[in-house]
Formats: C-alpha cells, sequence, structure tokens
C-alpha cells in the first residue's frame, strides 16, 4: 500500500506503535473471568462434597462390625458391598457438575445482557467466538476437570477415614484392596469425558438459549421440547421425542459401560469399559454435531445482542 | 484517513427511522461532540460505528467495517457506553487482569497511576464502589488504552458536577493529544462546550447542524436587544427569539457584529442556547437543513 520509503516494514497503515503491544491470551484470561464471575462452578462441588464426607463420617459408626460380616461374602460380593458408599460420592459430585453446567450455561450469555457489562465486554478487542467458546469450555472441560479433583479427594478422604475407624480391629487394609483408588480415578476420566460429550449439546441448547431468551431462560430451554413431546403424543400417539431426551439426559453410560447384572451399576473394572463401541454410537455424533451447531450459532448471534 | 467516515449511514428499527442518510467524516485530532434529543439517534450512530449495531451504507472506523471486524477494531478503539457498564461482580484487581490479559494496548501501569490518585481500593469489587468511582474507575482503565479514538456515550450521566468536572479534566489533560479522536454525545452540552473542537447536533436520524468550534464561535452571536431596537433586529432575520426577563433576546446565524452591537448587547451564545434554537426551528419546518441564514449578509 505504502512505498514511502521512510515507512519501517512492520508498521502496517493503522498501528503505527507496534512496540506499544504486549502479548495477550483473550481465551486463557476469558475461562478465568468465568471462574471469578460464577463461583458456583467450584463452590457448589465442594459443599456437596463437604455433605458426603460428613454423612460418611456417621456411617461409619459400627462400621468395624458390618465389615468383618461383609468379608465373610464372595469377592466381587465384597467389593460391591465396600464401594457402595464411594460410588454413590462419585456418582453424587457428577450428578452435581452436570446441574451446575446446566444452570452456568443458562446464565453465561444472559447475565451479561441483564447487568449492562455486554456493552463493557464488547469494547474490548475479544471476539465472540472467543467469549462463546471460553463460556462452552465451562462445562466441557473445567466442570469435569473440578469434578474430577474433587471425587479423588472425597473417595481419599473416605479411605483415610475408614482405615482409621477400622485401624483397631485390624482391617484398615480390606477397604483399600476391594477399592482401588487408583483403578477407580482411570475410570474416574474416561467416565467424565464419555458424560461430557454425551452432554456437548445439552450445554450448548443452554448456552445458545441463555443469548437468545430475553427472560426465564430456563423455561425457554426446557418448554419448547417438551411441548414437541406432547405434541407427538397427542398427534401420532407416540413418544420417540422424549425417550430421545431421556436417553440424551440419562443414556451417557449406556454404550461407555459394560454393566454387569450382579455388580449392579458399579464399575470396577477397566474391562467394562467399552470406548470402542461408544464411539461408533451415532447419537454421540449426531450430539456433537448438535452441540457445534447450538455454538456456533450463539457466537454468531452475540453479534446482534446488547443490553436487554 | 479520516478517523470515522460515514456514507449515507440509515437504520431502522421496524417503523421508527433511527439514522436517516447520515454523512459523517471526522479527522483524527478532533473531539466532536454529538447533540441532539432523546431518541434523536446518537446512541444508534455511536453504536454503528462501535460495531454495536448493524446498518445500512458506508462506514469506516479506522478503515475498518465495524459490525465485521468489531474485535480487531476494539484494539484501536475505546468506548464508554455508559456509567455502568462494569460488571458488578469484578474486583478491580480483576478487571485490570483481565484488560491486560485481552488488550494489546493497555499499560497497567499507567492505570494504576490514575488509580492512585483516587480512593479507590484495589480489593474492592465494583458493586461495592458509589457511581462516580465506578465512573473513575473505567476512566481510568480507558485511559491507559492507547487507542486512536475514544468514543464516549453520555459518560457522566448522574454524576455529581465534582466527578463531572474532573472527569473531563483527566481527558483533556491525561489523554487528549491529536494522535487522538474523541466523539462525545451528552445532555451537559455547557460542561462540554470548552472541550470540544467539532460541534454536531442530530435530531430525528439526521444532522440538523455540523460546524467546528471556531466556525460556530465566529457564526453564531446573540444579542439582548434594547425594546426600542426589536423590530429593527427582527429583521434582520435572526434564526431564533426567546424572551429573557421580559427583554428579547435573539439569536443570528451570519450577522455583522457591529450592526448588531447598535442594536443591544451582544455576547456568544452557549451550545445549549444554539441547539434550542436549531431544534425548535427544525420541529417547525419539516426541511430540516439551516440554509435558509443567508439574509441580509453584510460583509465588511
Amino acid at each position: 500500500m505504502n512505498t514511502q520509503p521512510s515507512n519501517t516494514p512492520e508498521s502496517t497503515g493503522v498501528s503505527d506503535s507496534a512496540y506499544n503491544k504486549a502479548p495477550t491470551q483473550p481465551f486463557y484470561w476469558s475461562v478465568w473471568r468465568e471462574l471469578w464471575e460464577n463461583r458456583s462452578i467450584y463452590v457448589a462441588p465442594l459443599i456437596v462434597a463437604v455433605v458426603i464426607l460428613f454423612g460418611f463420617l456417621v456411617s461409619t459408626v459400627g462400621m468395624a462390625q458390618r465389615r468383618q460380616s461383609v468379608l465373610l461374602l464372595d469377592q466381587t460380593r465384597q467389593r460391591a458391598v465396600i464401594g457402595v458408599p464411594y460410588d454413590a460420592a462419585a456418582m453424587i459430585l457428577i450428578v452435581t457438575a452436570f446441574i451446575v453446567g446446566v444452570f452456568y450455561c443458562l446464565d453465561a450469555l444472559h447475565s451479561e445482557r441483564r447487568d449492562r457489562s455486554i456493552l463493557f465486554w464488547k469494547s474490548l478487542p475479544v471476539s465472540d467466538r472467543t467469549t462463546v467458546l471460553s463460556k462452552a469450555i465451562i462445562p466441557l472441560l473445567v466442570l469435569p476437570v473440578i469434578t474430577f479433583g474433587i471425587i479423588v479427594l472425597v473417595q481419599f478422604l473416605m479411605l483415610l477415614w475408614s482405615s482409621v475407624i477400622l485401624l483397631p480391629s485390624g482391617l484398615s487394609g480390606t477397604t483399600w484392596t476391594r477399592f482401588n483408588l487408583f483403578q477407580q480415578s482411570l475410570i474416574l476420566v474416561y467416565s467424565l469425558i464419555v458424560i461430557a460429550l454425551w452432554h456437548a449439546p445439552i450445554y450448548g441448547w443452554a448456552l445458545l438459549i441463555s443469548g437468545l431468551a430475553r427472560r426465564a431462560t430456563f423455561l425457554w430451554a426446557v418448554l419448547p421440547p417438551l411441548a414437541i413431546g406432547v405434541l407427538e403424543k397427542i398427534a401420532f400417539n407416540t413418544s420417540h421425542f422424549v425417550s430421545m431426551l431421556k436417553d440424551r439426559v440419562f443414556g451417557a453410560g449406556d454404550t461407555a459401560f459394560a454393566f454387569q447384572p450382579h455388580r449392579g451399576v458399579a464399575i470396577d473394572s477397566l474391562i467394562q469399559l467399552t470406548p470402542g463401541r461408544y464411539l461408533a454410537t451415532p447419537g454421540l455424533w449426531i450430539g456433537l454435531a448438535f452441540a457445534a451447531a447450538f455454538v456456533a450459532i450463539a457466537v454468531r448471534q452475540r453479534r446482534y445482542q446488547g443490553p436487554i | 484517513m479520516a478517523t470515522i467516515e460515514a456514507r449515507d449511514l440509515r437504520k431502522r428499527f421496524g417503523t421508527t427511522v433511527a439514522l436517516d442518510a447520515i454523512d459523517l467524516h471526522v479527522e483524527e485530532g478532533r473531539i466532536l461532540g454529538l447533540v441532539g434529543p432523546n431518541g434523536a439517534g446518537k446512541t444508534t450512530a455511536l453504536n454503528a460505528i462501535l460495531g454495536l449495531t448493524s446498518y445500512q451504507g458506508e462506514l469506516k472506523v479506522l478503515g475498518r467495517d465495524p459490525w465485521t471486524e468489531r474485535d480487531q477494531l476494539m484494539q484501536n478503539v475505546s468506548f464508554i457506553a455508559d456509567v455502568a457498564v462494569l460488571p458488578r461482580w469484578i474486583r478491580v484487581t480483576q478487571l485490570l487482569d483481565y484488560v491486560a490479559g485481552v488488550h494489546p494496548r493497555f499499560d497497567r501501569k499507567k492505570a494504576e497511576g490514575f488509580l492512585a490518585r483516587t480512593v479507590i481500593k484495589r480489593t474492592s469489587k465494583v458493586r461495592e464502589l458509589s457511581k462516580g468511582m465506578v465512573a473513575q474507575l473505567h476512566l481510568a482503565v480507558v485511559m491507559a488504552i492507547d487507542a486512536k479514538l475514544l468514543v464516549l456515550d453520555e459518560p457522566t450521566l448522574g454524576l455529581d458536577i465534582l466527578y463531572r468536572k474532573q472527569f473531563y479534566d483527566s481527558l483533556l489533560n491525561d489523554y487528549f493529544d491529536h494522535s487522538r479522536t474523541i466523539v462525545v454525545t451528552t445532555h451537559q452540552v455547557e460542561e462540554v462546550q470548552d472541550v470540544l473542537t467539532d460541534l454536531m447536533f442530530i435530531n430525528r436520524g439526521r444532522i440538523v447542524l455540523q460546524c467546528s468550534m471556531e466556525e460556530f464561535e465566529s457564526r453564531y452571536l446573540e444579542v439582548m436587544v434594547n425594546p426600542e431596537h426589536v423590530a429593527t433586529a427582527r429583521a434582520l432575520k435572526p434564526i431564533y427569539e426567546r424572551p429573557v426577563f421580559g427583554r428579547s433576546v435573539l439569536l443570528f446565524d451570519h450577522a455583522d457584529r457591529d450592526q448588531l452591537a447598535s442594536l443591544g448587547e451582544v455576547r456568544r451564545p452557549s451550545i445549549a442556547d444554539l441547539f434550542v434554537a436549531v431544534m425548535s426551528n427544525n420541529v417547525a419546518e419539516p426541511p430540516p437543513l439551516p440554509q435558509k441564514a443567508t439574509a441580509p449578509e453584510v460583509t465588511t
């Protein structure tokens, strides 16, 4: 454009003060921003963890005697019985993370419009894509990582406490051998990935609605799908749509794990993980495609949005 | 390259026309005051410039299309859209961390320096600050950004007079230099009168007056006419007449100062006086541009 020899090669039109530029990490800082604003992302799981630990504390009264009788059962039954509170703790925390994630997404693109701060965020050189993706990554990556850390910590503290309780009876080691924390952690990592990917379209939908609805984001997110279900039921007397929704919320494990009847829902062996079958499920990929579409629309939509 | 270049800028909301074919040309180093009644289209015009709203027509800000390139544009443009847009949950330190983390032209030390002159605590959350302190905080952040264009939309709305004065003082003393451009809208026109280099009145989506402040000062004169000269004065076709304490104050565009001096006390009108004059003429006659002030042009 400019052929004047006096121009330094790096000066490009507008920016004559390139020397003044500091390196920036908009995505990184936008994720931090989400954590500053939404402390429930880690506070809610922590509170649930404290409640679980307290409940476990109470449940260990008279544990030594009960453990004696449990050890009379066969190997698999022993694992099943001893592992119950640990598996339950993990499941409660995973459900907590799901609820936190959904409500986070329902608010993510709504609160900035409600409090007019979108006018401030848009005054900074951060693209709509960076902003929306920094919000989408919270339920897809940040929450699972936090959940993993808290679950492993809770299970470790539970194991520690049970060892202390069982110390006088000399049965301390019996929990550690029946509930293998390291192996369970690997299973947990797998489970969290499987669940996050399965739920991705739910989070994407919630995010999209939070950017579109002027108020009552929860109702806008929940009622239209239910209305479709009702419509289908009345018009055709079928319920494919509702069962599809149900599968989307609860069905993550159906293809990802090989449940065994005598073990209930407990997964205590790496053999029970079936990633191949999970990856071959069309529902997974259809769901991810929907998630990507919802997020893409939310990105596009944010350009048109101002304060409400 | 002009900082802002708009041609035939249009925007409508349903049946309401917010911007009706606006042409705008703002050069580097100017401080433009955009004045207009509520709903005149000021904010819509600023929003178009900032990439916050879509529009028809041609608009380039620093050579970029604001609607499609907002994020790159914001490296060189700052704006304060309103006094209360900082998120209430954020801490002062978090705000500085965030802006430093995303803005390549933000100088954190500078912002800390501006904040040191206030009583704002680093650990405070925005919700704990008074309205005036929030404005100080926002201004401290914005002034630490090395931007080419600063857009201020009612930046002092609802602040007391001390904060308002301080706001414009620091803007002029600590921020403005001739490589920057500022566009400001406000209802407190008297406070920005001495700050501006250019003036623009906008009404019902159209520009009804556009001039530099030098032009404003040489063109417009106001005379408090002695009662016996009222008829003579009216014959010189004032653009506006208003009664003050039983006497008539007439506002002239392009009139001879000496001639007016013989009719009464001549003074420079305030922007507010001119605004009222232009707006009331604008309401009365549908064709808006005040081009008819070419009456008995007396040249010296």
